[in-house]
């Protein structure tokens, strides 16, 4: 049976007929008892269990997901990452996030296609260009990779943009950030999966958490579809269904679910090589490896759990395409779709202790979090480890809620998430 | 296109309406005896249903704000009223 990934076993399977592969992962039937279960097989829940695992030794890990493994947010989203933020809380942690992720496919012997072709967020107006700058500024003094760039060199990284001088949103220049990239969103999520197995996790899917095992004042496991299953520690990481469980085990958070949509086009042939964002229509897009144009934008305005996405939105993204690139109006869109969103009042994610002893929480992450799986998962294993904060997760607890001392990203980076 | 019921301007277009806050939310008096926990819960803190949800909802070409009663999951709305007022 061949397990590891390499051009050498690709070409000795080759001449076996791919005959010798093994499953990426197994599908056990779940135990009576684990040391740590996480609830949510997305990219946060997988990463946890395998930092578990790596970091910390603890191999004796389920990861139950409800439906299949990726099916939420992970592989529904548009793939960005990058490190754009504001504060240096954030910067901390979605720069964290991107080192992972820039060694992330060697570590997992997985290719996550990752492709730091950069993100260009272009501004319109000197009012726009002084908030670029000041994100610039703070970027560089957080210690990560950022340039202002001027209308010229903001066109040559994107030739195609509107260059129309009565454009109703025209290129002032831009803020660059060149590490920032794509990768492939389920791939992300079987790495950490097949890297977690590899490692002696049990990864349960068709498996719906449905309450939660509290013995004194302490959560001891969960109840699911196929049994309880006993657990010294438990990790929450299902976004837009956070409330739905934290109801179940007696708390409230402070997350609104709503719709997040994103549409790709028909293939076309290779012109755009980098991720374009607007300021102005909050609109972004890029083209995939099999050419497709990728395009997404801001939340859908009614609060929801449905997954599928209203018309308004869509009529926002596309005209905001059209005002930044006129020649993909040429485009036919082949498909629409749409996540469930966990939004926070100040745009950063909850890590940390739940008000239920023994749960722990990653979640939050919003419209935003594919760029964090490699932190979120490594901040939720050290948490659920040893019972107590990374330096890194202190900030997001859910006490900044008591506290006022948000870390308000919504306000700070001026950016749609 | 979804259709939202105002009380005072009857059915008109989503995009019209923004959403407030969840229904039932009484702001805590007086202020100066009111925990930190508690202005959490009355600031922050949600039920965020999956499902049926009473909800504050703001007609921004009218001005008014009202009741809506509706599901988060299929979208459809059960009824509005006015904040106070007689359901319709
Ligand atoms: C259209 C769209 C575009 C996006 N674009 C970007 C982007 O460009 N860049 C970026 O960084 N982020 C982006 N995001 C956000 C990103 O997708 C999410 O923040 C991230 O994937 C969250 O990962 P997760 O593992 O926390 O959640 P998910 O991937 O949603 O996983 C949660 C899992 O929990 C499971 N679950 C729920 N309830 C239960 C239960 N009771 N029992 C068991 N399992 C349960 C669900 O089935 C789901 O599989 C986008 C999101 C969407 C929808
Ligand atoms: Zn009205």
């Amino acid at each position: 049976m061949t397990r590891r990934y390499s051009a050498w076993t690709l070409a000795k399977e080759g001449l076996r007929g791919h005959a010798g592969w093994q499953p990426a992962w197994r599908s056990p039937a779940p135990k009576p008892s684990y040391d740590a279960v996480i609830i949510g097989g997305g990219g946060h829940g997988l990463a946890t269990a395998y930092y578990l695992a790596k970091n910390h030794g603890i191999r004796n890990v389920a990861v139950i997901e409800k439906a299949w493994l990726g099916g939420g947010n992970t592989g529904r989203n548009t793939t960005t990452i990058r490190s754009n933020y504001f504060y240096p809380e954030s910067v901390a942690l979605y720069d964290f996030a991107l080192k992972l992720y820039e060694g992330l496919g060697r570590e997992l012997n997985y290719n996550i296609m990752f492709s730091q072709r950069g993100v260009l967020t272009v501004a319109h107006s000197e009012g726009e260009m002084e908030i670029a700058a000041r994100i610039v500024n703070a970027m560089q003094i957080n210690g990560t990779d950022a340039e202002l760039l001027t209308p010229a060199q903001a066109l040559d990284k994107a030739p195609l943009l509107n260059r129309d001088p009565r454009a109703r949103y025209p290129v002032f220049g831009a803020v660059w950030q060149g590490r920032a990239g794509v990768a492939r969103h389920d791939a992300v999520a079987w790495g950490y999966a097949r890297a977690a197995d590899g490692l002696g996790v049990d990864i349960i899917q068709d498996c719906e958490v449905t309450d939660f095992l509290v013995e004194n004042g302490r959560c001891t496991g969960v109840e699911t579809t196929r049994g309880t299953i006993r657990a010294r520690s438990v990790g929450l990481a299902v976004a837009g269904h956070s409330s739905v469980l934290a109801a179940k085990a007696g708390f409230q958070l402070p997350i609104q679910s709503y719709s997040l949509q994103a549409m790709v086009s028909e293939p076309v042939k290779p012109c755009l090589d980098t991720v374009v964002l607007y300021m102005g229509t909050g609109t972004y897009l890029f083209q995939s490896d099999k050419g497709e144009i990728v395009v997404g934008g801001g939340l859908d305005r009614v609060p929801s759990y449905a997954q599928r996405g209203n018309p308004p939105m869509q009529r926002t993204v596309l005209s905001g395409m059209l005002e930044m690139f006129p020649s993909f109006g040429q485009l036919k869109m082949l498909r629409q779709w749409a996540g469930n969103v966990d939004v926070v009042p100040d745009s950063s994610p909850l890590i940390g202790p739940s008000p239920l002893p023994g749960l722990y929480l990653n979640c939050g992450w919003g419209t935003g979090g594919f760029k964090s799986i490699p932190a979120g998962g490594w901040l939720l294993a050290h948490l659920m480890a040893t019972g107590s904060h990374h330096a890194v997760s202190r900030p997001f607890d859910l006490d900044r809620f008591v506290t006022g001392r948000l870390v308000d990203e919504a306000a700070g980076s001026g950016i749609a998430h | 296109m979804q259709l939202f019921p105002c009380p005072f301007c009857g059915p008109r277009d989503e995009t019209e309406f923004q959403f407030a806050t969840e229904a039932g939310k009484t702001r805590p008096e007086p202020a100066a005896e009111v925990s930190a926990e508690r202005w959490t819960k009355y600031l922050y803190l949600k039920d965020n249903p999956k499902g049926p949800t009473r909800e504050v909802w703001l007609h921004v070409t009218c001005g008014e704000f009202f009741l809506m009663e509706r599901d988060t999951v299929s979208h459809a709305v059960a009824g509005s009223q006015a904040l106070g007022g007689d359901p319709r």
